[in-house]
Parts: structure tokens; C-alpha cells; sequence
């Protein structure tokens, strides 16, 4: 266990003591001893910066499994880092926040703080792991922390409902990658990222490969909330908004782009990749823009921009792996569109988490986040209404903040993508540009109403719960931090381009490296005059008038049908699969013996005979059989007759003495076999029992003494006919096809040397085989331990009182 | 021989089946106690009925039956005799709890959950 294996898991370490930190310091707030940790980690990981920038990796392994190939090996590189810093540098801007947030008195601290750093070891744990079933366990460790922290106010009913939700849809993605992972790995014969890596054009051509693919693009796109599964994500708003702003806008949203932007070196080339992730990407930037727009609560919008957010990073990833697809294609495509990615990623976890905490300032200061409520806040939260600005206007796209650099990036991208003539359909290739505007222009108006109608227009302060007022110095540090990292990164973009940038590309793109190229990281704030300015300024300006006829327009999204909304759908599929599994329940298990005995004997009927039927085993050798004799025939006439005439008997009486002639019937077989103690047996265990059933029969209450016949019923006829043909089948069957010829000899020849005995049945039974008698014994033994229980120990009056 | 005994067996179980898939607990043990029969005849069947004598020793005789089914099935005699002793005795308690005979009638209700 190295030092980064110690860093990893440090959260979960200190996680076990937060409860008696709470429970024994009350006048310090916890999350003043949580803040130290993301604050070392971030001291701690920067110093891999010039590791990574040097182009090297730091890997480092502890034995966990090594008969199954399962270590933990701790693998740092670009990107691994670049998550690292965002996790634990978000991560302390987070526990501080929430100091201020949370009420050291009313709130659970100690669950919060616990399930917060658990989080955060589950986030490192994903994004610093080279195994991959390691990480698999941190990603389900990321699904069940960020359930618990859904669900943190657990009393409230949407909150369980969004805490289950997430955790159904996650959970599901969960498993798939997990399908993929089991196939990759039968592919490349390691769990090792890099292994894998490293043989993929071996075994690329499998079509199993594909299958893992999409079990992991799976994985990635309802981590990330892309369409359709985006739904659990604006539900998951139920959290406190500390934990909205760190899980559902910074960290672990972003852990569906890392993992397909980890994946991307093996599966990239495969040109369904590329289809999936980019459309995939683009469809859910286009539609979470459109549904944010409506939305009328703060969080409600910016999950929803999330969503259109996390697609738009995700087009970008797939946008890059076109190059690939395409000869015409430039490669510097192929890095373009990656070092956006990594560039949007970056801008997005500033400005997006600026704004979540701002949403938490508005409502924690004014008591509501309905922006029908809000409205006029700007002088009397001059702070807040700065932070806001800045984050939507970073958002939009406006120069000269930094989203509007990333944005000038992936129009490039996706203008390049519609020339290059793809899918020979020119059209097709030109929705891409256009699906990307649209989305922007959307954002556009989105940001503009989150700052409009939250901070101008007409204050109505009369509608609000509390006075409000300018918030804490403490809870306006972090969006303050974050806010200044917008304009600086706006201002000068290259500040992070060879520090984290470079490096995070260069591991997206290992071959680039590989064959001695370079990826060239200059971000200029001012491009020229070129088309993807002019789209800018089209945005701008049609965003501008669509957010001036708002109005007008906005009830067009009340004509949508509700029944065709994804949480609708969602809602149906779950009652659905409820009250079929329960209508399946209540047909087949009916309570009633009866039912389940036709279940039972009906298998064994098909089964039986269609293994009869496909193995050809209906032959009959009649061969080896013995000669027929009268006595036998007799016989048998008897005991079938007697067995038949039971079931048509009318009273109860006749069909017991009916038995009691089988029974004799047979201990004259066994007299005609040959087998005197068999008969012997046969003829006093018959009398016994027959005594019993007359017993039995004697105690019966006078109602059910009523004789009648058994109704007849065609079902019970047929099934117990094929249950007896089978018998019959099978024991023809084996007879004609004996192989071997019986062990009978051996005791007939060595009863008398070895036991010392005469009678072979008994010496079998005591000498032989004696074990099976001392069983036998206890049967017995239990049986009439049973039954004396049975009829002495009673509710009234026996042990039990 | 054999072919007969397997279809008589092969009727047995038969009218076993039927019986048990009746309503009445009594009819119910009828039913196993002769399904229980059909196998012993079965077992024995398949050991195969060529003729020989008793398995007993005797000087002079060298052909004699298979012994082992024979054990096979003593045992399974005084086995089966157990259980049923145990479920006739269980039928007449229930009688006595209960008051009924019928199958049916002992389904659970919500209320015995």
C-alpha cells in the first residue's frame, strides 16, 4: 500500500471517525475537521503536476486478489489527474460551503459529512483506477453515496423518490458495465485498462467487442445523465445543494465523460462509437436545453443545463473519434475536438458549480427557489448577483468568459464534421451544426432567465418566506473563487493549457503520442472574424429575442402531451412491472395445493417424455425378459383392478380397504419373486397401516364422514394418464437398454465366507450395506418421536402454555 | 414378465396421481401409500424377475434371484410406513384443529399471514 493507495482512501478513513468527532465536539461545526482532507488531497495531487506534464505516469500497485487477476493498482496520469484536482479542489470549495449551508443544530451532520467522503474515496477511486474491476467497485460506491445523499432528508417523500430513482437508473448502468468490463476482459485476457490497451488490435474484430461497447457507452450515459436516462438528475435535486452542486454538476455526472474518455484509445476506431456517442451527446444537448427553459425552479433549470452541458462535452468526445471514421477528415480534428472536451470540462465544473451555490445562496437567504417568486434581488444581494451573472453569462457564452471560448470550440468541431461530407449524405452531416445551434441558442435564453428573473424585474418581496439579505461571507468565498476562475481562464486561456490540458488530451490520445506527434494546445480569445463567430453572434441575438417573447411563446410547452415525457414513461414502466409481477404472482401461486401438484407432475410429464423423445430411447428389447405365468397374470389383474376401483370408490371406507388389497396383493408378488422377507414385511406393515388409515377414518367429525364420489375432472384424468404412461415408458425403456450386468453375484458367492450368514437379504442389510439400515432406524425413531408430539404437545394445555 | 409389471406399475401410479390431486387429505395418504407401492413393484421389476430360488443359501442350488433389490426395497417398505404413520396421524390432528377433511378449506387466508 503505497502513499496514493493512502490518499485514495483517506475520505473513507477519516469518514470513521466524523460520527465521534460530531458526537463529542458540539461547539466546533464538523466540517471544519472535513475541510482539512479535500485540502491536503489537493496539496497532495498537485505535486504530480510536473509528473504528468513531463509526459510520465505514476502507477502503483497493492495486491488484492491476485489469484483473479484484481489488484488495486493506482494509476495517475493527465486526465486521472485533472479529475483529481477537480474532485478534491470542488471538494473543498464544497465542504466549506456547506459549513455555512447547513445548520451545525437542526441538520445531521455526522450522516452528511460521512456520506460526503465516501463520495469523494469513490470518485478518486474511479478516476485513479487501472483495474477495472476496481473500479467498478468505486462506481457502484459512487451510486449508493450520492443515493444517500439524495435521500439525506429522508423524511420528505420527493426525496426518496429522486434517491430511488438515481439509484434504479444508475444502478442499471452500473451493471452493464459491468457486462462489458467481463467481456472485455475475456477478450484481452486482463482486468489492467492498459493491458487492454495495449493488445486491442488483436481481438477488435470480435463481435463481442461491439457488445462491450455498448454495454459501456451504457454506463457512461446514465452516469451522465444523456438522453433518455437523464430523468433521475433533476430529480436528484432533492439533495441539499452543497451535494448538488459537487455530485450533480462537478464530479460524478462528469464520471460517465471519463470513463468513455478512458475508453475512447480502445473502442474509437469502431465507427458505432462514434455514431452513438456523438448523436447520443448532441440529442441531449439539444434537449435538456429546450426542457430547461421551462422549468420554474432554479435547480430544476440548472439540472436540466447540466444535462444539455453533459451532452455537449460528450458530442465533443465523439466528435474527435470521426477523424477516425473519415479519410477526408483532418486528424487535428481528432485532438480538437478532445482538447475542447477537456477544455469545456474544466469550464463547466467552474461555472456550473458557481451557479449551483448561488442557487443555494438565493435559497437559503430568501426561502424559496421559484423563480415566479423571485425577482429584483440585485441590490439587495449585490454579491450573489455578481457570481450569477458571470457563471450564466460563462454559460451562454458570452465573451469574454470562458464558456464562450469552449463553445467557439465546438461549433469548430462540429462544422468541421458536417463538411467532411459523412455518411456520403450531406444532409445528415448538416443536422450536427444545426442541432448544436438551436441547443445554444436555448442556453442562451435559459442563462439570461436565471439571472433575469431571479435578481431583475419587479421585486415582490411580499411573496417571499424570509427577508432577504446579503448571505455570509463564508458561503460566498467558494462561488466567489470559482467565478474569478471563469474570468481568469476567460481572460487568459492558456493558463491551464500545458498544466492540465496537455496532458489530459495526450491521455485521451495515446496513439498521437505514441507515433511522435504532439497535440497543440492554443486557445486564443480572439479567433478572426469566421463563421463560428457569426453563429455567436446569431445565437446572441435570436436568444435575445426569443428570451424578449418569452411570454408568448412559453405556453407552447404546455401543448406536449404529457403522456409521451420520459418521467411519465418512467413512472408507467415502474407500476407496470409491479403490477405484472404481482398479477403473475396471484395466477400462479393460488394458494391451493392442488395447483402446484399439477405444476410439478406437469414437468416432470414434459420433461420425461421430450427427453425420451430427443435422446430416441423409445426401443424395446424383448429379449432378455422372463417367461409369463398364470399365477402372475392373475395377479396383476387383481392389483390393477383394486388400484383402479379406489378411485371411483364412493366412500372413503372402500377406498382404504380397496389399498389394503393392493398391499396384499403385492406381498403375494413378493411371495411369487421370491422374496420371502419382502412378503413377511409387506404382509404386517399393510395390516398395521391399514389399522392406522381405520383409525383415522374413525375420528373423522361427522361432516366430512359425507361420502362422495371424487368429481371427475378431466385435467386431473389426463395429467396423472401421462405421469403414468412416462413410468411406464421409462421402465421399458431402461429394461431393453441394461449395460451391465449386476453386482448380485458377488453376494451370492461370499454371504457365507465373509458374513457368515445364510439368508443374503438380511446379511445385506445388517452387514453389507448397514449403514442404510441405522437410518433407516431413525426414520423410524423421528417418525414416532413425531408422532407422540404431535398428539401430546397442544395449544391447550401442553408445552406450549 | 417385466412389460406387464411396468404397465401395472405404470397404472398405479397413475390412479396414485389421481388421488392425490383429489381434494381430501385421507384420499390424499391413499394416493401416496399407493404410489409408494408402484415403486417398490417397480424396483424389484427392474431388478429383473428371471426365476431362480430364494435368496437363501441352500447346497445344491447355484441360481438364485438378485438379493439387492430385495434389501433395496425392505428398506424402503418400513420407510414408507414411517412417513405415512406420520401424515395419518398429522390428517387426524388436523381433523381435530380444524375441523375439515378438504384441501381447500386449509388455504391460508390474509388474515393467517
Amino acid at each position: 500500500m503505497s502513499l496514493l493507495h493512502l490518499a485514495i482512501l483517506l475520505p473513507l478513513l477519516v469518514s470513521l471517525f466524523i460520527p465521534l468527532l460530531y458526537k463529542k465536539i458540539r461547539t466546533v461545526h464538523t466540517g471544519w475537521f472535513v475541510l482539512l482532507v479535500p485540502l491536503t488531497l489537493v496539496a497532495y495531487f498537485s505535486q504530480f503536476l510536473s509528473q504528468t506534464m513531463a509526459g510520465k505516469t505514476v502507477v502503483a500497485t497493492m495486491k488484492w486478489i491476485p489469484s483473479l487477476d484484481i489488484n488495486f493498482i493506482a494509476y495517475v496520469d493527465g486526465l486521472g489527474l485533472l479529475f483529481a484536482l477537480l474532485i478534491t479542489g470542488i471538494g473543498s470549495l464544497v465542504v466549506l460551503y456547506s459549513i455555512y449551508y447547513l445548520d451545525a443544530k437542526k441538520e445531521a451532520l455526522h450522516n452528511f459529512y460521512v456520506y460526503l467522503l465516501l463520495f469523494m474515496t469513490a470518485m478518486l477511486g474511479i478516476v485513479l483506477s487501472d483495474n477495472m474491476i476496481v473500479m467498478y467497485l468505486f462506481w457502484e460506491l459512487t451510486s449508493i453515496s450520492s443515493f444517500l445523499l439524495i435521500g439525506y432528508w429522508y423524511e420528505r417523500e420527493r426525496s426518496r423518490y429522486g434517491a430511488q430513482k438515481s439509484m434504479l437508473i444508475t444502478v442499471f448502468g452500473g451493471l452493464s458495465m459491468l457486462g462489458g468490463i467481463s467481456l472485455l476482459s475475456l477478450l484481452s485476457g486482463s482486468f489492467s485498462i492498459r493491458e487492454s490497451l495495449a493488445t486491442v488490435g488483436t481481438y477488435s474484430n470480435d463481435p463481442l467487442f461491439t457488445v462491450s461497447l455498448v454495454l459501456f457507452l451504457l454506463a457512461a450515459f446514465t452516469k451522465s445523465a444523456q438522453f433518455p436516462f437523464h430523468i433521475w438528475l433533476p430529480d436528484a435535486m432533492e439533495a441539499p445543494t452543497p451535494v448538488s452542486a459537487y455530485l450533480h454538476s462537478a464530479t460524478m455526472v462528469k464520471a460517465g465523460l471519463y470513463l468513455v474518455a478512458r475508453m475512447s484509445p480502445i473502442f474509437a476506431e469502431t465507427p458505432l462509437w462514434f455514431y452513438l456517442v456523438s448523436s447520443v451527446g448532441m440529442f441531449t444537448l439539444f434537449w435538456g436545453s429546450l426542457n430547461a427553459v421551462k422549468q420554474v425552479d432554479l435547480k430544476a433549470i440548472l439540472a436540466y443545463s447540466t444535462i444539455s452541458q453533459l451532452g455537449l462535452i460528450m458530442s465533443l468526445l465523439g466528435l474527435g473519434a470521426a477523424a477516425l471514421q473519415v479519410e477526408a477528415l483532418p486528424d487535428s480534428l481528432y485532438t480538437a475536438a478532445t482538447v475542447a472536451a477537456v477544455f469545456h470540462l474544466i469550464n463547466h465544473a467552474t461555472f456550473k458549480g458557481s451557479l449551483f451555490m448561488m442557487a443555494g445562496i438565493v435559497d437559503h437567504e430568501t426561502g424559496t427557489r421559484d423563480i415566479r417568486k423571485l425577482g429584483g434581488l440585485s441590490q439587495l444581494m449585490p454579491v450573489t448577483f455578481t457570481i450569477a451573472t458571470i457563471g450564466t453569462l460563462s454559460m451562454a457564452g458570452v465573451p469574454p468568459f470562458n464558456g464562450f471560448l469552449s463553445k467557439e470550440m465546438f461549433l469548430t468541431g462540429v462544422l468541421e464534421v458536417s463538411e467532411s461530407g459523412l455518411f456520403h449524405l450531406d444532409t445528415f452531416g448538416l443536422l450536427f451544426p444545426f442541432v448544436a445551434v438551436i441547443g445554444s441558442i436555448f442556453t442562451f435564453v435559459y442563462s439570461i432567465l436565471i439571472v433575469y428573473r431571479t435578481f431583475l424585474g419587479p421585486r415582490q418581496i411580499d411573496k417571499l418566506p424570509k427577508k432577504p439579505h446579503e448571505a455570509p461571507i463564508g458561503m460566498l468565498i467558494p462561488p466567489l473563487f470559482l467565478v474569478s476562475l471563469v474570468v481568469l481562464i476567460g481572460l487568459f486561456p492558456n493558463l491551464l493549457s500545458n498544466t492540465l490540458i496537455r496532458p489530459a488530451a495526450e491521455a485521451i490520445l495515446p496513439k498521437v503520442v505514441a507515433s511522435g506527434g504532439s497535440i497543440p494546445v492554443e486557445i486564443k480569445l480572439w479567433h478572426g472574424f469566421n463563421l463560428e463567430l457569426f453563429l455567436t453572434v446569431l445565437i446572441i441575438s435570436v436568444g435575445t429575442i426569443l428570451f424578449l417573447t418569452l411570454p408568448k411563446w412559453r405556453s407552447l410547452y404546455h401543448r406536449m402531451p404529457k403522456q409521451i415525457s420520459l418521467n411519465h414513461q418512467y413512472d408507467t414502466l415502474l407500476r407496470r412491472g409491479e403490477r405484472t409481477s404481482s398479477a403473475i404472482h396471484d395466477t400462479v401461486m393460488t394458494g391451493y395445493m392442488r395447483s402446484y401438484l399439477v405444476y410439478i407432475f406437469g414437468f416432470i410429464v414434459v420433461l420425461v417424455l421430450s427427453s425420451l423423445y430427443f435422446l430416441d430411447a423409445f426401443r424395446f428389447d424383448v429379449n432378455p425378459l422372463s417367461t409369463v405365468h398364470t399365477y402372475e397374470v392373475v395377479l396383476v389383474l387383481v392389483l390393477v383392478g383394486s388400484a383402479l376401483s379406489i378411485t371411483f370408490a364412493r366412500s372413503r371406507l372402500t377406498s382404504i380397504i380397496l389399498l389394503g388389497v393392493v398391499g396384499y396383493t403385492v406381498a403375494l408378488f413378493f411371495v411369487l419373486f421370491r422374496a420371502p422377507d419382502l412378503a413377511l414385511t409387506q404382509l404386517v406393515i399393510e395390516t398395521v397401516s391399514v389399522a392406522l388409515f381405520l383409525l383415522v377414518f374413525y375420528h373423522m367429525p361427522e361432516i366430512s364422514r359425507k361420502e362422495e364420489r371424487i368429481k371427475f375432472k378431466l385435467g386431473n384424468a389426463a395429467i396423472s394418464a401421462l405421469v403414468g404412461l412416462s413410468v411406464t415408458l421409462v421402465a421399458l425403456a431402461s429394461l431393453s437398454q441394461r449395460s451391465f450386468a449386476s453386482i448380485a453375484q458377488y453376494y451370492i458367492d461370499n454371504v457365507a465366507d465373509l458374513a457368515a450368514g445364510g439368508n443374503m437379504v438380511n446379511v445385506i442389510l445388517v452387514d453389507f450395506r448397514g449403514f442404510d439400515t441405522l437410518f433407516e432406524i431413525s426414520v423410524l425413531a423421528i417418525a414416532g418421536l413425531g408422532i407422540y408430539a404431535m398428539i401430546n404437545f397442544r395449544k391447550t394445555g401442553g408445552i406450549d402454555k | 414378465m417385466e412389460i406387464i409389471m411396468a404397465i401395472a406399475a405404470g397404472i398405479l401410479t397413475m390412479c396414485a396421481v389421481y388421488l392425490i390431486l383429489s381434494k381430501s387429505v385421507l384420499r390424499i395418504i391413499i394416493g401416496t401409500g399407493l404410489l409408494s407401492h408402484a415403486a417398490h413393484l417397480l424396483v424389484m421389476t427392474m431388478g429383473g424377475l428371471k426365476t431362480g430360488a430364494a435368496p437363501v443359501i441352500k447346497d445344491g442350488i447355484t441360481q438364485y434371484t438378485d438379493p439387492l433389490p430385495q434389501a433395496l426395497v425392505l428398506t424402503a417398505i418400513v420407510i414408507s410406513f414411517g412417513v405415512t404413520a406420520f401424515f395419518l396421524v398429522l390428517a387426524y390432528r388436523a381433523y381435530q384443529e380444524l375441523g375439515t377433511d378438504n384441501l381447500e378449506e386449509m388455504k391460508g387466508t390474509d388474515t393467517h399471514d
